[in-house]
């Protein structure tokens, strides 16, 4: 079994930045990273706010960090963690092909998009149903599509999509948006844009591809139908995020929404299981932060390991 | 029995530009497979045939019928899961 003074659960800007601080205390270090690294960020095309970088791509960053990265040693596998467990003297890390050992955990698991949790769903992803309006409206070009959610991810969606798609509906659960009231104003402005309030989707229907969804009535909203049925194309959905966390619930205390109980300092509930990024506690999930919480969580966790 | 990968891109797409390492990869690794990279901006028809409306998407073909489907973000080792199919 190979040893690591650290292992980092998750390659995003947090892990991969907790890399690069644990290779500077020149103690060894894994990244295990389940799909490609970067996290949340390679969708983004234009980052305005990562300092000394002006306008720069979520993956020619990331590609940067990478380098950075492995430059100065550090080591990255493309493995899913299936399990955390403690050992005599530190931890056992199991992926799907491997168990490795280490001295101190990070976990930087971050988040992804939460789904509507519909049985159609899932048949229907790539096929009419996307997470993304920045990376797949180009597909509904004169097409209908429905936004579902009511945060500033599904106001801003509605607005991109308003600009490429015939028709937007945007519909949520409530009367009121969670999203900001500017951008509220500028969705009525569109005159393709449709609100459909009160309702939420039951089911996505289509043959090959999405042809149409299933609304009822969500019961906060008075005095609408008891459900409703859209033809369209495409449905994005844009309902927030949700942390990765679930194979972790056992290992490290999580508070009602699944992120990991952690100040800024990083600590969790386990010795030597530090938590950093998206998947922690926080007001603020930014690039910035996810990168500071790793640089405190190797601080940490090289401590940890040499004591 | 042939076997052909198709993976289905636009350069404007970010998830897309951090798979074509791990595609450039998969090819070194088995060059007995077909793979064939279609940008949907020019080859919207392509996209169109096989209903294809988020990428990256892969899609595996087995003799010509499609056996596998994946949308994302994918490592090299579920490509290779995929192929096996």
């Amino acid at each position: 079994m190979k040893h690591y003074d650290v292992i980092v659960v998750g390659g995003g800007i947090a892990g991969m930045t907790a890399a690069i601080y644990v290779r500077r205390a020149n103690k060894t270090v894994l990244v295990l990273e389940g799909r490609t690294y970067g996290g949340q960020i390679i969708n983004t095309l234009n980052i305005e706010n990562w300092p000394g970088d002006m306008g720069v791509s979520g993956v020619d960053l990331v590609q940067k960090i990478y380098q950075q990265m492995t430059e100065l040693g550090a080591k990255m596998e493309f493995e899913t963690v299936t399990a955390v467990e403690r050992s005599d003297n530190g931890f056992m890390v199991k992926t799907e092909d491997e168990t490795y050992t280490a001295g101190a955990v990070i976990l930087a698991v971050g988040a992804e998009d939460k789904k509507l949790g519909l049985a159609s769903e899932e048949k229907f992803t790539g096929r009419g149903v996307s997470y993304c309006a920045t990376c797949d409206g180009a597909f509904y070009k004169g097409k209908k599509v429905a936004v579902i959610g009511g945060g500033n991810t599904a106001l801003y969606d509605a607005l991109y999509l308003a600009d490429i798609v015939e028709k937007v509906y945007l519909v949520h659960r409530r009367s009121e948006f969670r999203g900001d009231a500017v951008l509220v104003e500028r969705l009525c402005g569109k005159s393709n844009v449709e609100f459909v309030l009160g309702y939420v989707p039951e089911e996505i229907v289509g043959g090959k591809k999405v042809s149409g969804v299933r609304l009822v009535s969500s019961g906060k909203v008075a005095d609408v139908k008891d459900g409703m049925d859209l033809d369209i194309d495409g449905v994005f959905v844009a309902i927030g995020k949700l942390p990765m966390t679930g194979g972790f619930a056992g290992l490290v205390e999580l508070d009602t929404g699944g992120y990991i109980k952690a100040a800024e300092d990083c600590v969790t509930s386990c010795p030597g299981v530090f938590a950093a990024g998206d998947c922690r506690v926080k007001d603020m999930r930014q690039l910035v932060t996810a990168a500071a919480d790793g640089a405190v969580a190797a601080d940490k966790a090289v401590n940890y390991s040499n004591n | 029995m042939s076997v052909e990968l198709i993976d289905f891109y636009a350069d404007w797409c970010g998830p897309c530009q951090m798979m074509k390492p791990v595609v450039a990869e998969l090819e070194k690794v088995h060059p007995e497979i077909k793979v064939t990279s279609v940008n949907i901006d020019e080859e919207d028809e392509l996209a169109e045939k096989y209903g294809v409306s988020s990428i990256p998407c892969f899609v595996v073909l087995r003799d010509g019928k499609e056996v596998a489907r994946e949308v994302g973000v994918v490592p090299l080792k579920k490509l290779e899961k995929m192929l096996e199919k």
